[in-house]
């Protein structure tokens, strides 16, 4: 993304989601389902790549973010009935970033007291807070606890989905290709220069991890206005792990791939069970010849992955010299 | 004047082991020191101690009569200490240019709001801090690799990119930790040019922990020699040069007999 036309693009991508949501109205829902799904997980791990990516703080908490900015958007909406789309419209945006002001808090709560841990430490006690974050919404009678919380209001469409995608990754890449940017770059590459060099690693880390939060907030508030029912479960380790890896697979700290990694991962799954029940195959006798695809779409995924990262450890859409290991000339 | 750092019976212990014991060091505006002393005399610590990544067991750390100790090492760097490692770290991922650019951010406010915004302001400073990050390196002879890798460059280079990040936080005191190391001969007379030409033209103090005696002794115009943390010696190369407690440290003798090795 070129810095100079960063605004020109973002409001461009705004009014581009503007417009597709007024033709994409008339999508059949399992597709508009879909790509909403896109856009969540752009939001998510665009976000994550900014922890992970960029300031190298291995996270593996950010689906107990997303948890928090899904449920208390949630409550809020629930709480109001707004007739009218304007009035609703607005009343989404403040639940939303009401979320994700609550995800935000508990980022600084965790990023404060666990900064001091580097790598698998700080994976491990971000991973515990997720759970946490799980259990207390099990026992909360209020959100309805193990059993779920009902959404009344399917507020999430193609617009919020695109305009969100859109604000994370202007806000995410306008932070980092700054000089005040390089620092979280700093961070990671070696936190003793760094600070020796002036730039202080805490006060990074914390940004970092809050900013992140923000936005896995406001992917929750998409998420929870979109699927219309929570279950604490949903916001697990594994959905964690789903971000991390696509934050891997597009290359850490490279946004575009980033992008790419989360449409393609998102597209993976439903493309394997699209395929599944297509009827018949030019040259096949047999009806519905990839019905196989139903129960092994999962290992296949599995599968993939593993391939990707003995093949290209550096992240699928990384086309520079690997950074930090030193060529042979 | 004012001394620019003074270091006032600064102990430092670790666990058993006393690095630095009862330490004085002054250094005035626009000083060469060379710090010097055998292997595991305590050198380095004193630059971390300087910097802020150790704090001192006892004694008194301030710069411009203002004291260091309890500050964090970006906070001293703020403060206007700068450093280089000895094993070099530069931010590997970065390209040159970016490696003194990431400095950059150290003096102004607002940095957040303005990269989000993107107004006239961000252009406007970060097309400053382009023409002197570029100033510096082409004063430094690095402005052909600009916008390559910082991890490509030579031994030499790097060392000397180094340099450049640490100056461009705009330091008063530059503390260089072995910039000799690993170097040839070609190269040590470079880096001997350059050192006196950062301090004349930058007019700043600097700090040079060496082990090359002959950069050391050319370069510097006082010498602080420590062994096993403890003060053994200060002066003028010359003086140093004929000091029998220090020949006696670097050849382990006793110093009684040491003497006589000079006349």
């Amino acid at each position: 993304m070129n810095i100079v036309h960063a605004k020109t693009w973002l409001v461009g991508t705004l009014l581009f989601g503007a417009l597709a949501c007024f033709w994409g109205g008339h999508l059949a829902p399992y597709p508009l389902f879909v790509v909403c799904n896109i856009g969540i997980s752009i939001v998510m791990a665009v976000s994550l790549n900014l922890i992970n990516g960029h300031t190298g703080q291995f996270s593996l908490g950010h689906a107990g973010f997303m948890a928090v900015g899904a449920y208390v958007s949630a409550v809020i909406t629930n709480h109001y009935n707004e007739s009218g789309p304007v009035l609703a419209g607005l009343e989404f945006a403040a639940a939303l970033v009401a979320g994700g002001f609550a995800a935000a808090v508990a980022g600084l709560l965790v990023g404060i007291p666990t900064l001091r841990l580097k790598g698998d430490y700080l994976a491990i006690v971000t991973l515990g807070f997720g759970e946490i974050i799980r259990v207390i919404l099990q026992n909360m009678d209020a959100v309805g606890g193990a059993r779920g919380l009902s959404v009344i209001h399917g507020y999430t469409n193609l617009f919020w989905c695109f305009a969100l995608a859109a604000i994370t990754v202007y806000v995410v890449a306008g932070l980092v290709q700054s000089t005040y940017g390089r620092g979280f770059i700093a961070v990671r590459d070696d936190e003793i220069a760094a600070s020796a060099m002036g730039i202080s690693p805490t006060r990074y880390k914390v940004t970092a991890f809050v900013v992140g939060a923000f936005f896995a907030g406001l992917a929750g508030g998409l998420y929870a206005h979109s699927t219309q029912f929570l279950t604490p479960n949903g916001f697990g380790f594994m959905t964690s792990i789903t971000y991390v890896v696509m934050v891997i697979l597009g290359g850490m700290g490279n946004t575009a791939g980033v992008i790419l990694a989360a449409i393609l991962l998102t597209l993976l799954p439903e493309g394997l069970r699209m395929a599944a029940d297509v009827e018949r195959l030019p040259g096949v006798a047999a009806v519905r010849p990839l019905a196989w695809l139903v129960n092994t779409r999962m290992i296949l995924y599995s599968l993939l992955l593993i391939l990707l990262m003995l093949t290209r450890p550096q992240g699928l859409f990384s086309f520079r010299r690997q950074p930090g290991k030193p060529s042979l000339h | 004047m004012k001394p620019l750092l003074k270091l006032e019976h600064c102990t430092i212990r670790f666990g058993g082991l006393t690095a630095v014991s009862d330490l004085d060091l002054t250094i005035h505006h626009g000083d060469l020191v060379g710090l010097i002393g055998p292997n595991g005399a305590g050198k380095t610590t004193v630059f971390n101690l300087i910097t802020g990544v150790y704090q001192p067991s006892s004694g008194q750390l301030s710069m411009e009569d203002r004291p260091l100790s309890g500050l964090y090492p970006h906070q001293i760097t703020a403060r206007g200490v700068a450093r280089t490692f000895q094993n070099i770290r530069l931010f590997h991922s970065m390209t040159v240019f970016d490696n003194v650019r990431a400095v950059f951010h150290l003096h102004r406010h607002g940095d957040v709001r303005h990269a989000l915004w993107r107004g006239t302001t961000f252009f406007r400073r970060e097309s400053q801090i382009t023409s002197r990050v570029n100033e510096l390196l082409d004063l430094f002879h690095l402005g052909g690799f600009r916008d390559q890798p910082a991890t490509s460059l030579s031994y030499g280079d790097q060392r000397r990119l180094e340099i450049v990040r640490a100056l461009a936080t705009q330091p008063k005191l530059l503390l260089l930790d072995e910039p000799a190391a690993g170097m040839n001969a070609t190269e040590k007379l470079e880096l001997n040019r350059l050192i006196r030409h950062i301090r004349d033209s930058f007019s700043i103090a600097i700090l040079l922990v060496e082990h090359d005696m002959q950069l050391v002794m050319d370069v510097c115009d006082r010498l602080v020699v420590l062994d096993h943390g403890v003060k053994l010696a200060e002066g003028s190369p010359l003086a140093i040069r004929h000091n029998p407690a220090v020949i006696a440290a670097y050849l382990g003798q006793d110093p009684s007999t040491a003497s006589t090795l000079n006349t």
